[in-house]
C-alpha cells in the first residue's frame, strides 16, 4: 500500500448507470465505485455510497444476485440558488452475481461515512463425519 | 483467471458500440438538463474533490462527495475570499490472505481552494461531515450582503 499512500486523488466521472427499463422517479442513478475481496470464510463488499442514510439503503440477495440500491436526499434547502455544479448526486444501483453459497442468515451490513462494508459469509462446508462401523 | 469466476459481469458492463453511443446520448441528455434548469456552470476544475457551490442571501454552501474520509483526516481553512479543502482517504489493508474481484476505490491525498463569488467571514465558517458528504457553510461577509433599503413616505 506504500504507492497509495503517497497518491494524489484525481477527478473521475460518476458511471452513470444504462438503465433498460423505465424508471418510475426522475433522477441520474450511478454504479457505485466497489472494492470485492473473499477470504476461506467470507466475501467482503465495500461501496462508496456518499450521501446515502442507512434507512434509504436497500441490500437484496435473491437467487444469487445481490442488488444494491441507494437513494441520496438533496441537501440544498429552499432558497439556494446553484452557483457551480461539478457532480450530481442521485441514486445508486448495482447487480452482482454471486456463485458461491452465502450463508443468508450470517450477512453483515455496516454503513460508515458513506462507505458500506457487506460481509457475506460463506456457508460451511459440511466437516468430513468419520464413521466407525461397529463389530457386533 | 486463476481464482474462480464469482461474480459475473453485469449486463451493463459489456462494452458494444450501441452501449457507448447511449451512454453518450444520456450525458448530452444530463447536460441539457443542467443548462435548462438554471445558470449552472457544468464544467469542472478537475480537481478532486468535486464540489456543488450554492448561495442564498446570507451565506455559500459548499458541498463534496468524500465518501471513507474521517473528519479528523479533513483539513479546511478559510481566508477573506476562499476556502480551502485538503486531507486524506484512507483505504486500510485487508487481510493478508484476501484475494481482489474488484478493485475500484481508490486512496490518496487530496487539496483544493475554491475562490468564493464574493467576500466571507471566515471567522464563522461551519463544516460538517455527515455519510460521506463534506457541507460548508461561508457566511458572506456583511458588504456581500443585500441591503434592505427602506422606502420612506411623507
Amino acid at each position: 500500500m506504500t504507492s497509495a499512500e503517497n497518491q494524489e486523488l484525481t477527478v473521475r466521472d460518476k458511471t452513470a448507470l444504462n438503465q433498460s427499463a423505465e424508471q418510475t422517479r426522475d433522477g441520474a442513478v450511478f454504479t457505485p465505485d466497489v472494492d470485492i475481496f473473499e477470504t476461506e470464510r467470507e466475501i467482503t463488499l465495500l461501496a462508496d455510497l456518499p450521501g446515502v442514510k442507512a434507512e434509504n439503503l436497500g441490500i437484496n440477495l435473491r437467487d444469487d444476485v445481490l442488488t444494491i440500491a441507494g437513494e441520496t436526499e438533496d441537501l440544498r434547502k429552499e432558497g439556494q440558488v446553484g452557483i457551480i455544479a461539478e457532480y450530481e448526486s442521485g441514486k445508486y444501483y448495482r447487480q452482482f452475481t454471486l456463485s458461491e453459497s452465502i450463508d443468508q442468515a450470517k450477512i453483515d451490513a455496516k454503513l460508515n461515512d458513506g462507505v458500506l462494508r457487506l460481509t457475506l459469509p460463506k456457508v460451511a462446508k459440511a466437516a468430513p463425519r468419520r464413521i466407525t462401523v461397529k463389530t457386533g | 483467471m486463476v481464482y474462480r469466476k464469482l461474480f459475473g459481469v453485469p449486463a451493463w458492463r459489456i462494452r458494444s458500440p450501441f452501449e457507448e453511443l447511449e451512454r453518450m446520448r444520456n450525458r448530452m441528455d444530463r447536460l441539457i438538463d443542467g443548462f435548462s434548469r438554471g445558470s449552472f456552470e457544468t464544467s469542472s476544475a478537475g480537481v478532486y474533490p468535486l464540489i456543488n457551490l450554492t448561495e442564498d442571501k446570507e451565506n455559500y454552501y459548499v458541498y463534496a462527495e468524500l465518501p471513507g474520509v474521517k473528519p479528523e483526516a479533513l483539513d479546511i481553512e478559510a481566508t477573506a475570499n476562499n476556502i480551502s479543502i485538503s486531507g486524506e482517504r484512507k483505504i486500510p489493508p485487508e487481510d493478508e490472505g484476501a484475494k481482489y474481484h474488484r478493485k475500484e476505490r481508490e486512496a490518496g491525498h487530496f487539496s483544493r481552494i475554491i475562490q468564493m463569488p464574493g467576500d466571507i467571514n471566515p471567522e464563522t465558517v461551519d463544516a460538517s461531515l455527515t455519510n460521506g458528504i463534506l457541507s460548508v457553510k461561508v457566511p458572506k461577509a456583511a458588504t456581500e450582503k443585500p441591503k434592505k433599503i427602506v422606502i420612506q413616505g411623507e
